[in-house]
């Protein structure tokens, strides 16, 4: 089966001098959803901000089989949807219809075509009656469904989510599961949350120091990595 | 906050509301300029603006007395020359710089408060403005509160840490620790500025927004916008020439 995402030796360095990335292999075949793990600063957002070229270092990162680079990046970004952590950097236009009718409107399409594919993307994230709100009159559960309206609305095949259920209350945890669950596309979940990635994903990789030192199932690498609150000790000193 | 009331009512649906931001704006500016350049007789024509401007707020269903006092916010600004000027012996001019500033404010506030701020910026550029300059203000417009809401926590902060962060400029460690402050606030800017550039180009931006809206310049824009000029330049002409 030919991979959606295929990226080989990928090195990336900051201008700082920070080695972020340092010899990254990664594929992710159809249907397959991965919890990519790993401490904060060791290469997971910088990871996946190149599989839509909005960083670009040394090696090959191919999506949908396109090389990612300059000349294919209209294609790649339309079949990579990036949803990012802090959802009010995703919303910037005025209203949420306007929004989410960002993406397809760059793609080139129509006016009326545009508008239909916002509204059945934010029918599909069950936001339809906020079509006409500002994005600050949102909740953050709200806010972070109309952002994947945003990228639903371009038809990805392939959606990241970078730290999707960070800010958000336990039902809006549960709605936004819920709503991931039933997307029936290629998945990337970078993630502390160990939870969602055990409901979500049926595969996890683990980073350190910008390398993936790790892979297999999700309670493959929770056990390996001790990456569950369950493994933590209370500290004798903690009770007053 | 304020812009947040004025987009509340910039949503309205009175027949106000439905004019053309373009046929709005140059109305505006045609109002701006007839107040600006009266001189012997501002006290009767800046009483005839002032009754149009509420006819204008009446027919689109603004709340009167909260949008009155909305335009003061200028008048501590214009106060300060005002004093000036009585200072100077010369009452007249003090009182037409307060009644001009205010006019100009009650009208600019007017406008934004019957036109949603996307079609007010779509109408600007229609009308040739720079389109960066306008994709500067959307985003101020859009960005005032998340960095005002930033700007509260950090403030809450700074009081839970030393009980009080009043009297800024009286107290040097205070002011310091202002100063800070605003330093963290500016790099948390340029951070979500990044961050949103970064979600633009995702969603394949190249240097130009594509919007929904269709913007028709409609006859009864062409009539408003006919029936506003006429009103202002004949207002001030059949005023001037009577006294």
């Amino acid at each position: 089966m030919q991979p959606l995402i295929e990226v080989r030796d990928l090195q990336f360095q900051y201008d700082d001098g920070t080695v972020a990335l340092d010899g990254v292999n990664f594929q992710l075949f159809p249907g397959e959803t991965v919890a990519v793990f790993g401490a904060n600063g060791s290469g997971k957002t910088t990871f996946v901000l190149h599989l839509n070229g909005l960083l670009a270092g040394d090696g090959d990162v191919r999506v949908c089989g396109m090389a990612v680079e300059r000349k294919n990046l209209a294609r790649v970004r339309q079949k990579i949807g990036l949803v990012f952590q802090d959802s009010d950097n995703q919303l910037f236009m005025p209203t949420v219809i306007e929004d989410v009718a960002f993406g397809p409107l760059n793609l080139g399409l129509g006016r009326d075509e545009a508008q239909s594919r916002a509204i059945a993307a934010l029918e599909e994230v069950g936001m339809a009656h906020a079509s006409g709100k500002a994005p600050y009159h949102l909740s953050a559960g709200e806010k972070k469904r109309v952002a994947i309206a945003g990228i639903l609305a371009m038809r990805p095949e392939i959606l990241v989510l970078d730290e999707p259920t960070t800010s958000l209350d336990p039902p809006g945890q549960i709605a936004l599961l819920e709503l991931l669950e039933r997307l029936p596309q290629a998945k990337i979940l970078v993630t502390h949350d160990v939870e969602s990635a055990r409901i979500l994903a049926n595969r996890a990789v683990f980073f350190e120091k910008g390398r993936i030192t790790g892979e297999g199932s999700v309670e493959e690498m929770i056990a390996r990595f001790s990456w569950d609150r369950a493994t933590l000790k209370r500290p004798a000193t903690s009770r007053f | 906050m304020h812009h947040v009331v004025l987009d509340r009512w910039s949503r309205g649906a009175s027949a106000i509301h439905r004019r053309d931001a373009r046929a709005k704006t140059i109305a505006l500016l045609e109002f701006l300029i007839a107040l600006a350049t009266v001189h012997r007789s501002f006290l009767a024509v800046g009483l005839c603006y002032f009754t149009i401007l509420v006819a204008v707020m009446i027919a689109a269903r603004l709340p009167l007395l909260a949008a009155l006092t909305r335009a003061a916010v200028v008048l501590p600004f214009t106060l300060v020359f005002a004093v000036i000027s009585l200072a100077a012996g010369e009452p007249l001019a003090a009182m037409t710089l307060v009644g001009k500033s205010y006019l100009s404010a009650l009208a600019v506030l007017v406008l934004l408060s019957t036109t949603p701020l996307p079609e007010l910026l779509h109408g600007l550029e229609h009308l040739g403005v720079p389109r960066y300059l306008l994709m500067v203000v959307q985003f101020l417009y859009r960005y005032l509160f998340v960095i005002s809401e930033e700007a509260q926590h950090m403030r809450a902060a700074a009081q839970a840490k030393s009980g009080s962060v009043g009297r800024v400029l009286f107290d040097q460690s205070k002011f310091g620790a202002a100063a800070g402050a605003l330093g963290v606030l500016f790099a948390r800017s340029y951070a979500h500025a990044e961050g949103i550039h970064q979600a633009m180009l995702a969603r394949g931006f190249q240097d130009h927004f594509r919007t929904l809206s269709r913007h028709a310049f409609r006859g009864a824009d062409a009539i408003f916008l006919m029936a506003a000029v006429v009103l202002l330049a004949g207002a001030r002409v059949a005023i001037e020439a009577w006294i």
